[in-house]
């Protein structure tokens, strides 16, 4: 147990859960609201294909995985609080378990910070191994990249491209 | 459409590409009408930019006209605008600061992980310059889509020559931004090292801002017959030793203020290559760190070293003590181009400012292989190239 006032997730012991945060210029209530409708989080999370609302409480994740395949769950909420925490965990049956938790806190002229928690439980044996690459080594870097396209929805209206036209676009995507 | 597309060291071509089109509702597409080679195209050119694709075409220096328009754009077809390399959001909170060039979002997600491992935060997207600057399609060429189009192009009012205004895009705000950063008070003797678009913009903006003096540095005679035009005392570093000459010429006191506007050749935007960097620097560029290291000592206590010069990676044998010794003050970063451009505008068409001096040639946009083998071969007399689409 780290002696400092650190987070958790910056330990240098390698179990610690992966967790970023970033700051977005704009009030709390309208993030949370953006998050909490999880069809919408397709739109910026580059893995997900899709969500599924199934009711107040549980949506259906379809996630890609490698060489053109996907995993799915159910995601139920445990946690809900308005303009400040969701936190879910995967249902029984889940291709790759797993839960998270996202956090909205106020952040004076700086808008909101953001923290997302994401923990996987990746399944043994072969399969498991090349999901583990897709979602244990690499969740610290999608997680990242999956906030800054949030942040850039929220403050600007747009994810950012580089792309020429939609040929180019659909070149990098792939 | 025809484009200067990368290809490798040396090696830049007229392209047949497929045509931008609007992908975000922010965009607009602006036919070029004049396009600009820069000093930094050259890092490009000589092949020092990791992160480069064949294809790639280059270019962040350019205006046109509006052709398109996405539906949250606020501008109109028909608009002549210039607008600025650096790819801003307008609504982030560094952009709030008019920090534009350290903007949050102007980089695609996946493109800000080496920016955010070499320099620790991700800084704006630009156009024309490498993947590791959001891989955007640059302006050689006869249309380019621009993002964020709300914020970052600045209409210019019909009739104005596009030579005028052109340089609004980058090296204008560059050299006024570094005199800026040098914040020079009435009476002060300022140095500037480099004679390029860069130093020549920074010496004419230090007298509008109230120098008493302006000392100018260089090798190439043409580029210092220039600085000389705008008032400036000319010291050549190949006849001259230039601390002495500082020193004499200030009565042993030194500038007030120094301006590094030369940069390190090899030292672009590097940073993978760290070794090989410092090698370079130890054989073949010791003259461009040079300046820097040299700008320090020279400097009087107490007084203000503005950088506007790009620097990459690292830089070896700094001299830190003699920068804490003396107590001197640094400033340096992109230029935050939409902060400047509107005052800039209105210096240009009160006649305080005048740009057209640096063009020295003007080509079709098909000659820009050319245009590049010119301004590397021969910078003394290749001030500016200035390329024109449709006029082949
Ligand atoms: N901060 C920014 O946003 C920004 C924007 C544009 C350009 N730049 C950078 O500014 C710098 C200057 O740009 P430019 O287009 O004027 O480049 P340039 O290459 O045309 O000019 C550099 C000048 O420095 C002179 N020089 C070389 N060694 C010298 C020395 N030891 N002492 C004095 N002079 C020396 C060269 O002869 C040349 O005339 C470059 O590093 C460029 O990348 C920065
Ligand atoms: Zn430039
Ligand atoms: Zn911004």
């Amino acid at each position: 147990m780290a002696s400092d006032d650190a987070p958790k997730s910056a330990s240098r012991d390698g179990d610690a859960p992966i967790a970023r945060a970033v700051t977005i210029n704009r009030p709390r209530a309208e993030l949370y609201a953006y998050w909490r409708d999880f069809a919408k989080l397709a739109t910026f999370m580059e893995n997900v294909e899709r969500i599924e609302v199934i009711d107040e409480k549980r949506s259906h994740w379809v996630v890609k995985a490698p060489a053109g395949s996907t995993v799915e769950w159910d995601a139920i909420v445990t946690e809900d609080d308005p303009g400040a925490l969701i936190a879910w965990v995967s249902g029984d049956g889940a291709d790759v378990p797993n839960s998270g938790r996202v956090e909205f806190r106020d952040a004076g002229q700086r808008g909101t910070v953001v923290t997302a928690t994401i923990d996987y439980d990746p399944p043994a044996g072969i399969v498991g191994k090349v999901i583990a690459k897709l979602f244990q080594r690499e969740p610290a870097i999608q997680a990242r990249r999956d906030l800054r396209r949030f942040k850039q929805l929220m403050e600007t209206g747009e994810i950012a491209t580089g792309a020429r036209n939609r040929r180019e676009h659909e070149e990098r995507d792939a | 459409m025809k484009a200067i597309a990368w290809h490798g060291k040396h090696d830049v071509r007229v392209d047949n590409v497929d045509d931008p089109e609007i992908l975000n509702p922010r965009d607009a597409i602006i036919r070029v009408t004049s396009t600009a080679i820069c000093g930094s195209d050259l890092h490009l050119y000589d092949g020092y930019i990791p992160t480069m694709k064949s294809g790639d075409i280059l270019g962040h220096e350019f205006m046109g006209e509006v052709v398109e328009t996405g539906a949250k754009s606020t501008l109109k077809k028909g608009q002549r605008v210039v607008v600025p390399f650096t790819i801003s959001c307008g609504s982030c909170y560094h952009c709030g600061k008019h920090q534009y060039s350290a903007c949050d979002n102007g980089l695609p997600a996946d493109n800000q992980d080496i920016a955010q491992t070499l320099y620790g935060q991700p800084m704006s997207g630009l156009f024309g310059y490498s993947h590791m600057t959001g891989g955007y399609a640059g302006g050689q060429a006869e249309y380019v889509r621009v993002p964020f189009s709300d914020v970052g192009p600045i209409v210019v009012p019909d009739g104005v020559d596009d030579e005028k205004v052109l340089f609004l895009s980058d090296i204008l705000p560059t050299g006024w931004m570094a005199a800026e950063n040098a914040e020079i008070e009435p009476g002060d003797i300022v140095a500037v090292w480099g004679c390029g678009p860069v130093g020549l913009f920074a010496v004419q903006s230090a007298f509008l801002m109230g120098a008493e003096r302006v000392i100018a540095i260089d090798h190439f005679p043409n580029r210092l017959a220039l600085a000389k035009r705008f008032g400036a005392e000319t010291i050549n570093y190949e006849e001259t030793a230039v601390y002495d000459a500082l020193m004499q010429m200030t009565g042993g006191i030194g500038p007030d203020a120094c301006i590094d506007s030369v940069g390190l050749e090899a030292h672009g935007f590097f940073g993978d290559n760290v070794i090989d960097q410092i090698k370079v620097s130890t054989f073949l560029g010791t003259d461009r760190a040079h300046a820097n290291r040299q700008a320090i000592l020279a400097c009087r206590k107490g007084g203000r070293v503005s950088m506007p010069a790009v620097y990459g990676g690292f830089v070896d044998k700094w001299p830190l003590g003699a920068f804490m010794e003396k107590g001197l003050t640094l400033k340096t970063g992109q230029t935050h181009v939409q902060h400047y451009m509107p005052g800039l505008l209105a210096a240009i068409m009160e006649g305080k400012i005048d740009t057209t001096f640096l063009i020295s040639h003007r080509m079709a946009l098909e000659e820009g292989p050319q245009g590049y083998k010119m301004f590397h071969d021969d910078q003394d007399n290749v001030t500016k190239v200035v390329l024109k689409p449709g006029t082949a």
